[in-house]
C-alpha cells in the first residue's frame, strides 16, 4: 500500500481541529501549554459550545492564549482570572466559562481569588498548568516549586527553611465543599493526553450542570525554564513532579 | 405619581442601581458605603430585575467580577471607601485599558492608610489624575446630595456605556450616610442577551453565530500598536473633555469672590456664601459636578471676573491645583481646608476666605 | 505484520521540532529532518513510513498540533 493510498481524507483519524486558530503558538518547543490547549480547544469543539464558552487568560505564558483557541476571550489581571470568570459565569449562566491559569497566577498572587471561587462553588472549570516555574518573566521560583529545584531566584536549590513549601494547592482546593471535581493529570504521553482530555470534557461538562467548580492540574513541564531538552524535561517532570504532585483524580462528586 | 422617599445617600445608590437595569454589583464591606450592599441584599433584586448581588472576598476580587461582567457587555458596579478603592486601582487600569464600561461608587474617607471612618475628599487626586498604572481617565461626577446620589448613579451608566470607560461616583461619608429626600428614578428593565448583543458587538458573550472572536484585553507588546492604543484613548478623553463638563453656579453672575468647592464642601459652602451676600460681599461657588472632565473654561472664564478664588475642600488642597491651572495666575487662587473627617462651618469659611482674599 | 498501516503528514511550518512525536513513537517512525524550516526548526519526518500503524501517539503529544493522522485496516 502506497503513501498516497494511505493519506486519503477519509482515512484520517487525527487532525488539528479548526477551533485552534492557524495562528502559530509563541510556546517554546516542547511546551505542554500547546497540547493543552489543543486538547481544550478539541473537548470543546466535540461538546459543540464554541458559541457559548468564554476562556479567561492569565498573564504568564499562557497571555496569548485567545489567538490560539477560537472563542470569546477576557484577559485578565495576573491572579485574578477567577474573579472575571465567576461575573462572566453568573451573568450568563447558560454560557461556559473556564479559567486557564499557570502555577504563579493561580496559586500565588491570585490564591485569594481561586479559593473564593472554588469556595462559592462558581459553575467555572479551572485548567491549571503547574510546572514549578514562571515561565514568562525567565525562570523565576513559584509557589510549586520542588525542594532543591533551581530557579533564577533560587539559583542554589529552593530551600524549604527560606522559601516555604511545595503549595499543594489542588489537595487544598479538594477541602473545599464547593469545588467538585479536582483531578491531577498529565500529558506527556499519549496515554496521558487521553486522559487529560476526559478530565477538561467532564470538567466543561460540570460547569454546564452548575455542579460547581472543577480543577484540571496539569503537571507540565518547562524545558526552557527547567534548561533541558523537552524528552529530558518530560523524564525529569515523571521522576521528579510526580512524587511530590502525584496523578490522578484528588475529588469527584 | 412622584414616589419620594427620605433615604440614606448609599440606600439610593442601590435603589438607583436596581431601578436602572443594572446586571450585577459586586462589593466588599467597607465604612461607610457598606449600606449599598446591605440594602441590595436585603432588596433581593435578582428575585425582580433579575440583578446578581455578590459579597466579593476582597476589594479587588470585587473590581475585577466587574472586569468580567464589563467584558461581558453588562450594567456592572462596585462601591468602596477609600481603602478599598486603593485595592481596585489595578483593575481600574485594566478596565480603562481594555475601554470597558463600570461604574465604581468611592464613598471617601480620610486618610492615609487606614485612617478614619470620617468624610474626606482626600481621593480627588487618586480619581482625576489616574490612580492606577498607565495613561487614563476615570470619568468623575462628585454628588452633593442624596438625590444626585441616586441621579449620578444613573448618569454614570450611561457616560460609562457611551464612552466604554469606568466612572467613578466620588462621593463621601457625609452625603453617603445621610438622609434626604429624593425622588428615585424610573424602573428601566435590564437588556435581554440579544439586545446586549446588539448594543455592544465587542462583548464577550460567547459567539452565538458571530464570524470574529471577541477578545476583551488590555495588552499589546507591539509598541507602535500600543502607541495607536494609547492615542485613541486620549481622542476618546478630548471627546469626554469637550462634551461632558458639568457644574452648576450659584450666585456666580455678579460675583467678586469666587468659591469653588464639591461634594458635601460645596453644600457648606452655598451657606457661606448667603452669610457673604447678607454682609453685602458679592461671593458666588461653582460646583464641578465633573471632577474629571474639569470645568476649567468656566473657572478661567471667572478668573477675569472675580478678584480672588477659593478653594474649600476636604483634604490638603488637591482641587485647587487644577483651578490655579485653570486661572493660569490671573486672579490670586487660595486654599481652605479641612482634615482628617473634620469638616469646616459656613462662618468658618466666610473667615478664610476675608482673611485670605479680601485682607 | 501490524494490523494497520498509517501514515502522518507534518505541518512542517507549524512544527518546532521538539522531537516530542520522535519519542512517543512506539513504532520509531519518525525523525528530523536533516533540513529546517523557514524559522530555522528541524522538522519532523517519517523515516520509515512503512513501520507506521497510523496509532497518533505523535499526534496526541504534538505541541503545536502539526501532525494529521491517517489509518486504513491492513
Amino acid at each position: 500500500m502506497t503513501l498516497e493510498e494511505i493519506i486519503k481524507p477519509e482515512n484520517q483519524v487525527y487532525g488539528k481541529t479548526p477551533l485552534l486558530t492557524e495562528t502559530p503558538m509563541h510556546y517554546c518547543p516542547g511546551c505542554s501549554h500547546g497540547v493543552v490547549h489543543k486538547l481544550i480547544a478539541e473537548v470543546i469543539e466535540e461538546m459543540n459550545i464554541a458559541d457559548k464558552t468564554v476562556g479567561i487568560a492569565p498573564v504568564g505564558c499562557a497571555v496569548f492564549a485567545y489567538n490560539y483557541i477560537d472563542i470569546d476571550w477576557q484577559e485578565a489581571a495576573h491572579g485574578r482570572a477567577p474573579a472575571l470568570a465567576t461575573a462572566a459565569k453568573r451573568l450568563n449562566p447558560e454560557n461556559c466559562v473556564f479559567t486557564y491559569q499557570g502555577d504563579g497566577d493561580l496559586a500565588a498572587i491570585g490564591t485569594a481569588e481561586t479559593i473564593h471561587a472554588c469556595n462559592r462553588g462558581e459553575n467555572i472549570a479551572i485548567f491549571f498548568i503547574n510546572n514549578g516555574i514562571y515561565g514568562m518573566t525567565g525562570g523565576q521560583m513559584a509557589p510549586t516549586t520542588l525542594e532543591g529545584m533551581k530557579t533564577a531566584t533560587c539559583p542554589n536549590g529552593r530551600d524549604v527553611s527560606m522559601e516555604g513549601y511545595p503549595l499543594k494547592i489542588s489537595e487544598m482546593l479538594a477541602l473545599l465543599d464547593g469545588t467538585c471535581y479536582v483531578t491531577r493529570q498529565a500529558v506527556h504521553t499519549a496515554a496521558s493526553t487521553v486522559r487529560a482530555k476526559k478530565a477538561i470534557r467532564k470538567a466543561l461538562e460540570n460547569s454546564m450542570a452548575s455542579k460547581g467548580t472543577s480543577i484540571v492540574e496539569v503537571v507540565s513541564t518547562c524545558n526552557s525554564g527547567w534548561k533541558m531538552t523537552p524528552h529530558q524535561a518530560n523524564k525529569w517532570m515523571v521522576e521528579n513532579m510526580f512524587p511530590a504532585y502525584p496523578l490522578g483524580d484528588i475529588k469527584d462528586r | 405619581m412622584e414616589e419620594i422617599k427620605l433615604m440614606k445617600g448609599n440606600e439610593a445608590v442601590a435603589e438607583a442601581a436596581i431601578r436602572c437595569g443594572c446586571d450585577g454589583y459586586f462589593g466588599y464591606p467597607i465604612t461607610p458605603q457598606s449600606e449599598i450592599l446591605e440594602t441590595l441584599m436585603a432588596l433581593e433584586p435578582w428575585k425582580t430585575t433579575g440583578m446578581v448581588v455578590l459579597q466579593a472576598e476582597s476589594e479587588t476580587a470585587s473590581i475585577n467580577m466587574v472586569y468580567g461582567g464589563a467584558g461581558c457587555g453588562k450594567k456592572v458596579m462596585t462601591s468602596s471607601s477609600s481603602p478599598g478603592i486603593s485595592l481596585m486601582q489595578e483593575g481600574l487600569s485594566y478596565i480603562a485599558g481594555a475601554e470597558l464600561p463600570c461604574v465604581v461608587v468611592n464613598v471617601t474617607r480620610g486618610g492615609p492608610g487606614l485612617g478614619t471612618i470620617q468624610p474626606s475628599q482626600a481621593d480627588y487626586f487618586q480619581t482625576v489624575k489616574g490612580g492606577g498604572h498607565g495613561d487614563y481617565k476615570l470619568i468623575t461626577l462628585a454628588p452633593a446630595s442624596v438625590q444626585e446620589m441616586a441621579d449620578h448613579t444613573v448618569l454614570a451608566f450611561d457616560l460609562a456605556f457611551k464612552y466604554r470607560n469606568p466612572v467613578m461616583v466620588l462621593s463621601d461619608g457625609i452625603i453617603g450616610q445621610m438622609m434626604e429626600k429624593v425622588q428615585l428614578p424610573p424602573y428601566q428593565p435590564r437588556l435581554t442577551d440579544e439586545q446586549v448583543r446588539e448594543k455592544c458587538p465587542w462583548a464577550t458573550t460567547g459567539k452565538h453565530g458571530r464570524k470574529q472572536q471577541n477578545v476583551i484585553t488590555s495588552l499589546e507588546l507591539r509598541s507602535e500598536e500600543m502607541e495607536k492604543i494609547n492615542n485613541r484613548l486620549q481622542e476618546k478623553y478630548n471627546q469626554v473633555e469637550q462634551n461632558e463638563v458639568r457644574f452648576e453656579e450659584y450666585f456666580c453672575d455678579d460675583a467678586e469672590y469666587l468659591i469653588t468647592a464639591f461634594g458635601s464642601c460645596a453644600r457648606i459652602c452655598q451657606k457661606t456664601i448667603e452669610i457673604l451676600r447678607s454682609e453685602g460681599i458679592k461671593a458666588g461657588l461653582l460646583r464641578p459636578i465633573t471632577l474629571y472632565p474639569f470645568p476649567t473654561e468656566a473657572i478661567a472664564k471667572f478668573a477675569k471676573q472675580v478678584k480672588g478664588i477659593l478653594s474649600v475642600e476636604l483634604n490638603a488642597g488637591q482641587m485647587v491645583e487644577d483651578v490655579r491651572l485653570a486661572v493660569n495666575g490671573v486672579t490670586p487662587v487660595e486654599f481652605y481646608g479641612r482634615q482628617g473627617g473634620m469638616t469646616p462651618t459656613p462662618d468658618e469659611v466666610v473667615k478664610a476666605l476675608k482673611s485670605k482674599l479680601i485682607k | 505484520m501490524a494490523k494497520n498501516r498509517g501514515a502522518v503528514v507534518i505541518d512542517t511550518e507549524r512544527c518546532k521540532g521538539c522531537q516530542l512525536c520522535k519519542e512517543a513513537c512506539p513504532s520509531k517512525v519518525l525523525n528530523m529532518n536533516i533540513d529546517a524550516n523557514s524559522k530555522g526548526y528541524h522538522y519532523a519526518y517519517m523515516e520509515t513510513a512503512e513501520a507506521c500503524t497510523g496509532c497518533a501517539s505523535c499526534a496526541y503529544v504534538c505541541p503545536d498540533a502539526c501532525i494529521t493522522v491517517y489509518r486504513v485496516k491492513n
